[in-house]
């Protein structure tokens, strides 16, 4: 592919660094992202990564939009109440950079549907509110093979981890399954400071640029945790657990499982 | 005993993982406990014993900033 003089001109601030250059900016607007969750997280990982000049951006979301959501889902606008989430998204990608191609899913992401989803995608983020779809996810990020950047946020705290199927440390290498329906309170339950959800979907589309680009060093085998009130940024060790169920030794997981959904609107 | 949780220094009384998290009020269900590099399984956070210099993790639970599914 061949830049023209407005493309030249839209991305000039990335393709003047030397890390990314013409060449990176190329494999930017080659690259294909799955954002799974058109809320909090995803709202700015779809935003940046629209105006980033990503080639190709899938949004799967099965939900419309809730006053209650705009407060920190800054995708959508007061006037997209009640429209579905993943088309307010579009819009919105669109309005940034046209050049974006952008595929909608509105429905829920499921074991049935998940690998033929994620199978047409380079990258998967993680934008879900819930345990049983951050378990699935991993799982089916697993079986297709591609790096996930997996994200959460509560209250005034964020998460983050970069994981490479089978070479770094997945989710369930920390988190073997769900915990109990109703243990941990949901956002909705226990509030979330708004602006976390940036903080933290940002540094989730800046994991998807790096591995695009292929510099830098991924967050994988780290567990980033970051506390709005301390401002602290926090860096756990973690492995990849030879007795994990999905990617260890002896892997009792095989096929994806779909957990009860606990119906939590964070 | 001192031991590191979550990269500071603590004297600790409890003997095994179990303890420490009911010291400290944590739901072991809420919670995915790495000692040494390790993820101890829960069902064995009673029988797990901790040692002097033992580096612990407490790594939680957190969802995400969502609507209903994603």
């Amino acid at each position: 592919m061949e830049f023209n003089d407005e493309q030249i001109q839209r991305y000039s601030r990335h393709i003047i660094l030397p890390e990314v250059g013409g060449k990176g900016q190329k494999r930017i607007c080659q690259a294909k992202i799955l954002i799974i969750g058109a809320g909090g997280l995803g709202s700015p990982a779809a935003l940046y990564l629209a105006a980033a000049g990503v080639g190709t951006i899938g949004i799967i979301d099965g939900d419309v939009v809730d006053l209650s959501n705009l407060h920190r889902q800054v995708l959508h606008h007061t006037s997209d109440v009640a429209h579905p989430k993943v088309f307010s998204a579009r819009d919105k990608m669109l309005a940034i950079n046209p050049d974006v191609k952008v595929v909608t899913y509105y429905e829920r992401l499921t074991a049935v549907n998940a690998l033929s989803i994620l199978n047409a995608y380079d990258i998967i983020l993680d934008g879900t509110d819930n345990f049983p779809a951050k378990f699935l996810i991993n799982d089916a990020s697993f079986f297709a093979k591609k790096p996930l950047i997996h994200g959460g946020i509560l209250r005034f705290d964020g998460q983050i981890i970069t994981i490479r199927p089978g070479q770094s440390a997945c989710y369930r290498c920390i988190h073997r399954q769900p915990p109990p329906n109703g243990l941990i309170p949901t956002c909705q339950e226990a509030g979330v400071l708004g602006v976390l959800a940036g903080v933290i979907g940002t540094i989730q589309a800046t994991e998807a640029l790096k591995l695009i680009l292929g510099i830098g060093h991924p967050l994988t085998d780290r567990w980033l945790i970051y506390n709005a009130l301390t401002a602290q940024f926090r860096t756990a060790r973690v492995k990849r657990q030879t007795h994990c169920p999905l990617c260890g030794d002896r892997p009792t997981i095989t096929e994806l499982i779909e957990y009860d959904q606990a119906v939590c609107e964070i | 005993m001192r031991i590191k949780i979550n990269g500071k220094a603590e004297e600790i009384e409890a003997k095994t993982v179990l303890e420490l998290l009911r010291a400290k009020e944590i739901e072991p269900q809420m919670v995915s406990v790495e000692l040494n590099s390790t993820i101890v399984d829960r069902e064995a956070y009673s029988t797990t014993s901790l040692n002097e210099g033992d580096r612990l993790e407490f790594l939680f639970f957190m969802g995400g900033g969502e609507g209903r599914q994603s």
